[in-house]
């Protein structure tokens, strides 16, 4: 015991640094699910191996009991099923979906604080969770794309900026509706986004618009930018595009955070085919 | 030791708020950005106890971390960089026969020590920095130009200042 307290006196530094690393490092993936997603995977590659093993023996204790549940899920996902229901549920989806029924709904906010020149930028605004704010609301201006709500307090909310490295907006070119992912380019150019994975089949133009598609967050036909350069990096199967970003992100004053109504709805319907593939 | 403690307490609001209300706003070339508040930890006594170097240096970090929004990234750099200040300065700096408590000044210590101090700690802090905010090898190109560029913005930033302020003890 005495060995060891003298080794660890002796060693102080090293088990100090060792002890704030680790408290630091706590914090940085308990906040940025970034790190945390690629954290996680790499561990996964480590023990990974063992754990598949050990999970194909321990499967057969618990073959029984799975059996049922799978039996009870296919009753359950019998019952959703459109044939099971009487075609009357039908007509009245159409009712509910007219175009009176407002989806979109927007709170105009005053940005408070924002930066540009970093990898992963934030804004903050001055409207939370008591004006009706929460996680994953898209924002926007009057001239394009800002960003995605990432945490709310009661009168604040944080920001993931357009310009951000993890930022991924399905978007599609103006004229021809073709779809891609807009994304940031890491050139930490605040007037640079690019476009991605656009089918090759496509024949885009300099200068063409590029708008939201109707598959994210925000409205469909909110600006993203203009096509600047069409021959970016790494173009493989698909084509991959510079755009000149349509917002002035440096410039912003006012925002309007979208609150989708049938976001919750649409969420429910997209989150039951995902369960089928998992059982 | 109070003149030392006033000194440091002054230093660290000074650089922290040239850090997040100058700096933070400085790009050059859309590539180096300075950090020079790792100068706090830099510039801090020779016989300061191991365990209040890391708080400093974590408490630094978070400070930082609060007004970049990035909870920890900052408090791993610096933490790291207390780390490496120890193991520095225990290879080149003789402990014993010390008077009146020094710190690692340019004016105390001359300037190829400093200078080679300075250099290699802001390096290290910035390369752990650099990746650990980027966290992929894909753009690892992109950030080893960043990393050397602001190293470089960085380390003229202190030894100017090193220059300005601790010159003058020496006439």
């Amino acid at each position: 015991m005495r060995n060891l307290l003298i080794f660890i006196s002796k060693y102080n530094a090293f088990f100090l640094f060792v002890i704030f690393e680790i408290a630091s490092l706590i914090l940085l993936l308990n906040y940025n699910s970034f790190q945390k997603a690629t954290y996680i995977t790499s561990s996964n590659n480590v023990t990974g191996a063992v754990n598949t093993k050990v999970s194909e023996v321990s499967a057969y204790m618990s073959l029984g009991r799975v059996n049922d549940s799978l039996a009870k899920e296919n009753a359950m996902l019998r019952n959703e099923l459109k044939s099971s229901f009487y075609i009357d549920t039908l007509a009245k989806r159409t009712v509910k979906d007219t175009v009176y029924n407002q989806q979109y709904q927007y709170i105009p906010a005053k940005v408070i604080s924002n930066s540009t020149n970093r990898h992963n930028n934030y804004i903050t605004i001055n409207r939370g969770s008591k004006d009706g704010i929460a996680k994953d609301m898209g924002v926007i201006t009057s001239s394009g794309v800002v960003g995605l709500v990432v945490k709310t307090t009661e009168h604040f909310a944080n920001i993931q900026s357009a310009l951000n490295g993890n930022t991924r907006i399905s978007a599609m070119i103006a004229d021809n509706k073709e779809i891609g992912i807009f994304t940031w380019v890491a050139s930490l150019n605040p007037h640079q986004g690019l476009l991605m994975d656009v089918s090759n089949n496509v024949k885009p133009k300099l200068g063409e618009r590029v708008v939201t598609s109707g598959q994210s967050l925000y409205p469909a036909g909110i600006p993203i930018g203009k096509i600047s350069d069409l021959h970016a990096k790494e173009g493989g199967l698909f084509l991959n595009m510079y755009l000149d970003l349509a917002v002035d992100y440096s410039k912003l004053e006012y925002v309007y955070v979208v609150i989708n109504k049938l976001a919750n709805e649409q969420a429910e319907v997209e989150a039951l085919p995902k369960k089928d593939k998992d059982e | 030791m109070s003149r030392i403690i006033l000194i440091n307490l002054i230093r660290f609001v000074v650089l922290v708020s040239l850090q997040v209300f100058l700096l933070k706003n400085i790009t050059l070339y859309d590539l180096a950005t300075p950090y020079t508040y790792i100068m706090f930890i830099l510039l801090l006594p020779f016989e300061i106890p191991n365990f209040l170097l890391f708080a400093l240096a974590f408490i630094l970090g978070l400070t930082i971390d609060a007004f970049y929004d990035t909870p920890g990234l900052h408090a791993a750099a610096c933490v790291l960089l207390a780390f490496v200040r120890v193991l520095f300065i225990n290879i080149t700096v003789q402990k014993d026969g010390f008077d009146n408590e020094p710190e690692p000044t340019l004016s105390v210590m001359g300037f190829r020590w400093f200078f080679a101090y300075v250099l290699i700690l802001t390096l290290i802090h910035h390369f752990f920095l650099f990746n650990l905010e980027v966290f992929r090898l894909s753009e690892i190109q992109y950030t080893l130009s960043r990393f050397v560029l602001s190293s470089v913005f960085t380390v003229f930033l202190i030894v100017i200042s090193g220059l300005l302020f601790f010159r003058k003890k020496e006439r």
